[in-house]
């Protein structure tokens, strides 16, 4: 043989397929997971709505009649009601989240994710009753 | 079956073989690849060993889904065809070959081992353990590797600098590990954006794992245990009490 022979590394291409942009439509899990995140946008419009509603409160009667005149357009009872559907979509998702983050012991025994998860649901009744009571009982 | 196909020096895109196989109903997509290569097409490129699901080398895209090979039926998906592709989320080598470097780098860097502050000479005898506390850790020491998790982890996908699924588990599996002192050292590591603050918890992890070590799981309880270590540097004063809170987090 004459000469040199040269040697280098051989560096396969590799192939780095890029992930489209509606990456999440093609497996229902991964809707599920885009829905409950674009839940948090009517989250944060319900806590603005319960602002205002407090503005108007403050402001008077007068005010408080506006807002409800307001509320009550097509438009805006549309939106809160897709936004109610969110919330409660959003609740539920991150409840059933609660035993996946929560571990507990109890007598060195792991007490049971669907209690965990069950007790949650439970606080939610008591909490909402509660505020249930609070707002028409009183009257 | 329809195989993908991605030969680097003929062409740049993946393209698709249709093979005929048998399926008797003991078959699984590795006895199909393997008879594929064994029968009607030498070329094709695939990793395997134990064919038993514990080695983790035969994960691939079946049908969409991250799947073990060795445990998915081509009777399953009679009369098919059934697509096999990559593992999703790696850059394809050739075929059904992945670079798994990536992954690699990403497992040492969590330091899945038992770290002692001192070890105790070999005539000490060895660290026990009790049923108990085996348990702890239990379910995340049944990783394999396999990888499944990081192709059904859209984050991983995106950002391809989050730690991932399995090496957070790994992580976890030594953080509960009653003879491990590294929790701390793996704290600074994992509580990172990349680590598991990079998790949105998709979940999907959890699901197509064929090990039931729940990655997922393991990534929201770390959440919970750094926040705590967090809050608690706040309340307590600087460097004291620091060993005891990150152990402590975890029970």
């Amino acid at each position: 043989m004459t000469g040199r022979s040269t040697y280098h590394d051989y560096h396969p291409r590799w192939l780095r397929p890029r992930m489209s942009t509606y990456w999440w439509l093609g497996r229902r899990p991964y809707v599920v997971f885009i829905l409950r995140e674009i839940s948090s946008v009517f989250v944060a419009w319900f806590v603005l709505y319960l602002l205002m509603l407090v503005r108007a409160v403050s402001r008077g009667a007068g005010a408080y009649g506006d807002f409800l005149d307001w509320s009550a357009r097509p438009a805006v009872l549309l939106l809160n009601l897709v936004s109610a559907f969110f919330i409660v979509f959003h609740g539920i998702t991150w409840l059933s989240l609660a035993p996946k983050a929560m571990v507990v012991q109890l007598r060195g025994k792991r007490v049971p994710p669907a209690l965990i998860a069950g007790a949650n649901y439970a606080a939610l009744v008591v909490a909402s009753v509660l505020v249930a009571w609070l707002l028409l009982g009183g009257r | 079956m329809d195989v993908a196909r991605y030969r680097p020096e003929e062409s740049e895109d993946v393209t698709f073989d249709r093979f005929e196989v048998p399926y008797p109903k003991e078959w699984v997509v590795l006895d199909g690849l393997n008879y594929v290569k064994d029968q009607l097409d030498g070329t094709v490129s695939y990793r395997w060993s134990c064919r038993m699901g514990v080695c983790g080398s035969c994960g691939m895209t079946v049908n969409g889904e991250p799947k073990l090979t060795c445990a998915t039926f081509l009777a399953d998906y009679a009369p098919g065809p059934v697509r096999v592709e990559p593992l999703r989320n790696f850059p394809v080598i050739r075929d059904l070959v992945v670079e798994i470097g990536d992954f690699m780098r990403k497992l040492a860097s969590v330091k899945p081992w038992i770290i002692r502050g001192e070890e105790k000479p070999v005539s000490a005898g060895e660290y026990l353990q009790t049923p108990d506390e085996l348990d702890a850790y239990k379910q995340y020491s049944m990783c394999i590797n396999c990888m499944l998790c990081y192709s059904a982890c859209p984050i991983y996908g995106l950002e391809p600098t989050f730690i991932g699924p399995a090496a957070i588990a790994l992580a976890q599996r030594y953080n509960l590990d009653s003879r491990d002192e590294g929790t701390e050292e793996r704290l600074d590591i994992l509580s990172q954006h990349e680590g598991i603050w990079g998790c949105t918890f998709v979940g999907e992890c959890t699901e197509v794992c064929p090990k039931h070590v729940d990655p997922a799981g393991a990534i929201q309880r770390y959440k919970l245990t750094a926040s705590m270590a967090w809050l608690k540097s706040f309340v307590v004063p600087r460097g004291a009490g620091r060993k005891e809170e990150a152990a402590g987090a975890e029970q």
